[in-house]
């Protein structure tokens, strides 16, 4: 297969902006900027994104472990996505095998967290009485995480905008309290506020004339390059064996950190479990992995986050009190 | 006579559970009035996505007093059974229940008065266990609380005659209150009564009727295609969905690039309808126009200008995926893609969808000349008729399976017969589906049903009770509309065992019920052993005009009655009678007219049989009548000669013999 593609991408599209009416447009980095702002003006813990590369924000450790346990936990931050089957050279102009979720986590949920997540839609420009937002439902799962929760895909005018989800079990065990998880798919909200069709037309900082950035200017090489590299340059053997390394890897720690009724080492295998989610979803876009054996590599990764779940219980910050 | 008005107010409700939700309130509510001994008039109720509602209408002010006697053991019955006894029925000892007296001996009796409570008081009760209790199929905690609820409950309002029935569920307090729309009335609304409830609502941007909802929708939707000189696609299921995701339907229209006509229409329906909840519109050619009509939940500032380019934007984007794929598998011809049909797993057991295709190619080829197809379209029609699964817009749309093989293969220059059965060979999909009428595509959908059916059934995962995974029922019943409706003559037991021909039974059975014909009959077909459903469903409509008639119904009787004395006769003795009448030994002229019409009518019915004539099988069936009647009015069978009784029995054995030349008659009932 060659490495070069240069099929232009033939999406009609129209050039008068719709965007909200009424609203400054923001720029891609404004519009993360008033989130964290909102959010740590109710009482978040903003955070930076996590280190290690990741499907969905929801694996970081703020949200995956910080969801079990007795402890009230708020928290936000941006998370670099990656689903390296969703790459499309660079060409379409929705599908990106790189892309930033702004995440919130509210635990317990409050009896308000519907008007607190509208809020933030209204803070970034979004009238409520000139846009149909809607709750439409969704159940979310991750057979990965072994999680999973009831609640919405938001739509702004038939976009989906935000995930928000309960979450009811992660690894396997019952959230009580209850998390609750806006997901917000930053490019898709900022296409959306902006007005334009192509992710890489971004507004990426709101500079003027010749000083402005966009989303491409920032992300299209590398939308190129990786999907490439997701679907025809990495090397499967090396891939495989770093599964195996992680997943080997995640369950030595596991096992070095039990102490009694304590886990003192959950953090660093549950890096383990994430890369090898990662590694995973690598070798599925290289398309080496059958029907059959997908099932059993998902199984894989769900027994190790169930086992860092379990041991997080038993430590501090997952509720287990000294004593 | 009292009104109760109860709203059950939460965060979004999924739009597909909120008839169900409704049902399950009536009969629960229903239930719990009953049971406490109040009988209300009438009980409606209401969903909206925030909100279930009820009222409930014609209460009395309190339940009656209601008197109960329960019967216990006998006073002679061992200390753990009266102990038992007193326990559940609520006494503390013997001295509170009576003694009573019956033929056996004296019994306990215990008499359990029950004094009428206040209404609110019962409904104070039986609220929180329908809210406990409630069978959402899916429902969730939320916060720190333990309530389960489809999505986060946040209020509820009960008020019996205007008065607030008072009670808690995990931290919630009814309450008269409630609130209007989201965005347009949020503020908080108290309540006096249902019609002041509706009123408020209304004013609040809210229609609490969820079918008044839906038929704004479809009227508005109307006019607004009428407005633009096109027609409504209407679809049923999309309307209530619609529905069910507002409290304040308006509708707008919308319009997407016309390059975008190109892609099939059932693909833009399908996307617009499955990712945006949008009808299509046709022009007045019959040809969908580049418009489409979306359902927003509210009157915005701007008339809708906005929230129509969104969803314009958005429909864009979607359509141009869906194009994207179109053109994509375009470029690979179908047959290409067969092979990749290995990596679809059908069930653990039966391969992959690719071992699939290559039984039901042959046996396709098999069933071609049964259905007067030529084997070699078949043949490829099958071969084709999956290749669409791992095409990319199949992939993006499961519901779009075998629409766009057809596609594909017309563009790709296969025959039109063949296209078009890679299309029906998944029908009929149910039960108002059409059945595939042209000769390959029969052919093919049989040959797809079949694999199915003898597959699981040779694994053994047949269908039970209201479990049925793999849809084999359907299977089934497909198979017999398309052998009936095109006039198949398909012989089962070359494709199928015993099981699974007598599945085919009863399958056919409920089929044949559900069009209002006896089952009884069906049974007293089948029984012969035949294995061609177009046979079996001729002869039990010959059979059922027959029994209508006189002559069937006395025929039927003396039948029923010479079967009967046979299965007496036969097991007293341990011994049939199954050897042909001696002659020499009929005295009677009856029994000679008898033995000499069972031989005629025998012959001339299993002639018309053998010819497939079922009503000329009956009329000669009609002349046994007579002397069947004369026979039993004249004849004693259980003579004092044994050699004449054997023989009459043996005659008797003659008619049934002869009338299961046309069916068991001994299954049929009556």
């Amino acid at each position: 297969m060659s490495l070069t593609k240069t099929l232009p991408m033939a999406a009609p599209r129209k050039n008068k902006s719709t965007k909200p009416k009424g609203t400054k447009t923001l720029s891609f980095q404004d519009l993360i900027l008033r989130l964290e702002r909102f959010w740590a003006d109710r009482g978040c813990v903003i955070l930076q994104p996590y280190d290690i590369e990741m499907g969905a924000a929801t694996f970081h450790p703020a949200t995956a472990l910080r969801a079990l346990g007795l402890k009230p936990w708020r928290a936000a931050y941006v998370q670099p996505s990656r689903r390296p089957k969703d790459g499309r050279y660079g060409e379409n102009p929705n599908r990106l095998q790189h892309y930033y979720q702004f995440q919130v986590i509210l635990k317990p949920s409050p009896p308000d967290i519907q008007e607190l997540y509208l809020e933030s839609l209204y803070a970034i420009g979004i009238d409520p009485k000139n846009h149909d937002i809607r709750f439409v439902e969704d159940d979310w799962e991750s057979p990965t995480l072994g999680a999973w929760g009831l609640g919405w895909e938001v739509w702004c005018d038939g976009m989906e905008v935000s995930q928000f989800t309960y979450f009811q079990q992660v690894g396997g065990f019952d959230c009580d309290p209850v998390a609750g998880e806006l997901t917000y798919g930053l490019e898709r909200l900022a296409m959306y506020v902006q007005g334009v069709d192509n992710v890489f037309d971004l507004d990426f900082n709101g500079a003027p004339g010749k000083d402005k950035v966009t989303y491409g200017d920032v992300f299209l090489q590398g939308e190129q390059e990786y999907s490439r590299y997701n679907f025809e340059a990495a090397d499967t053997d090396k891939l495989l064996t770093h599964f195996r390394d992680a997943e080997d890897e995640c369950k030595a720690l596991l096992a070095k950190g039990e102490n009694g009724d304590r886990h003192l080492m959950v953090l660093p295998a549950y890096d383990q479990a994430i890369k090898a989610s990662h590694i995973f979803n690598l070798l599925d876009a290289r398309g080496v992995i059958s029907v059959t054996e997908r099932q059993a590599y998902i199984l894989r990764v769900r027994d190790l986050a169930k086992a860092c779940c379990a041991a997080w219980l038993k430590t501090e910050a997952g509720g287990n009190a000294h004593g | 006579m009292a009104e109760l008005l109860l709203e059950l107010f939460s965060e979004e409700i999924p739009a597909r559970m909120q008839a169900r939700a409704r049902e399950d309130l009536v009969r629960l509510l229903g239930d719990k009035l009953r049971d406490a001994g109040l009988e209300p008039k009438s009980i409606k109720t209401f969903a909206t996505p925030r909100r279930l509602t009820a009222v409930v209408e014609g209460l009395p002010a309190r339940s009656l007093n209601v008197r109960e006697e329960r019967k216990g053991p006998r006073v002679d019955a061992p200390e753990p059974a009266i102990q038992g006894f007193l326990k559940s029925a609520g006494l503390k000892s013997v001295s509170q229940a009576e003694k009573r007296e019956d033929k056996k001996g004296d019994f306990y009796v215990a008499i359990i008065e029950k004094k009428g409570r206040p209404t609110s008081e019962v409904i104070a009760k039986a609220v929180p266990e329908i809210v406990r209790g409630f069978p959402w199929p899916k429902s969730m905690r939320w916060g720190s609380g333990k309530l389960r609820w489809v999505r986060p409950l946040h209020s509820i309002l009960c008020l019996l005659d205007g008065k607030v029935v008072p009670f808690e569920i995990d931290g919630i307090k009814s309450g008269k209150e409630t609130r209007g729309h989201r965005f347009l009335a949020p503020a908080s609304l108290k309540v006096k009564n249902f019609k002041d409830y509706a009123q408020k609502l209304r004013k609040s941007f809210v229609i609490l009727d969820g079918e008044e909802r839906a038929s704004r929708i479809l009227k508005d939707a109307r006019a607004l295609a009428a407005k633009h000189k096109l027609t409504l696609v209407e679809d049923e299921a999309l309307l209530a969905e619609n529905a069910g995701l507002t409290e304040w339907p308006i509708v707008l229209i919308g319009s997407f690039d016309e390059d975008f006509l190109g892609v099939p229409p059932e693909v833009l329906t399908t996307s617009m309808k499955a990712h945006q909840k949008c009808f299509s519109l046709r022009r007045k050619d019959g040809k969908l126009a580049n418009r489409f009509v979306v359902v927003a939940n509210l009157k915005a500032r701007d008339g809708g200008k906005a929230i129509a380019a969104g969803n314009e934007r958005v429909i864009r984007a979607r359509l141009a995926d869906a194009k994207f794929f179109f053109d994509q598998d375009r470029k690979v011809p179908l047959e290409q893609l067969v092979p990749k049909l290995k990596d679809i797993i059908f069930h653990e057991k039966l391969g992959s969808q690719y071992d699939r295709v290559q039984r039901i190619w042959k046996l396709a080829r098999e069933l071609a000349p049964l259905v007067k197809a030529d084997p070699d379209l078949a043949e490829r029609a099958a071969i084709l008729a999956k290749a669409d699964l791992v095409s990319g817009m199949v992939g993006e749309f499961p519901e779009l399976q075998g629409v766009m093989g057809r596609y594909y293969a017309l563009e790709q220059n296969e025959t039109p017969s063949v296209a078009n059965a890679i299309a029906q060979h998944y029908k009929p999909l149910g039960p108002s589906d059409d059945v595939p009428r042209e000769k390959v595509a029969i052919a093919v959908a049989l040959a797809d049903k079949l694999d199915t059916l003898t597959g699981f059934w040779a694994i053994n995962e047949k269908p039970t009770g209201s479990k049925d995974p793999y849809a084999l029922r359907r299977a089934a019943l497909g198979i017999i509309r398309i052998v009936l409706e095109n006039g198949v003559r398909l012989p089962l037991r070359r494709f199928a065992n015993q099981d699974l021909i007598a599945f085919f039974a009863d399958r056919l059975k409920v089929h044949l019920r559900d069009q209002g014909a006896r089952h009884d009959l069906v049974d007293a077909v089948f029984a012969l052993g035949g294995d061609d459903l177009l046979m079996i469903v001729r002869r039990v409509e010959a059979l059922g005009k027959f029994l209508d008639t006189e002559d069937g119904e006395h025929l039927l009787t003396g039948t029923k009655r010479a079967i009967n004395i046979l299965r007496i006769e036969e097991k007293k003795d341990g011994r049939s009678y199954d050897q042909a009448p001696d002659p020499n030994l009929l005295q009677r002229p009856e029994e000679k007219a008898l033995a000499k019409a069972v031989d005629e009518v025998e012959k001339a019915a299993a002639s018309a049989v053998a010819k497939e004539d079922f009503a000329g099988a009956m009329s000669a069936m009609a002349k046994l009548r007579a002397p069947v009647d004369d026979f039993f009015d004249h004849v004693t069978v259980n003579a004092d000669d044994p050699r004449l009784r054997e023989n009459r029995l043996r005659l008797l054995n003659r008619i049934r013999g002869t009338t299961l030349t046309v069916a068991d008659f001994s299954k049929i009932e009556g």
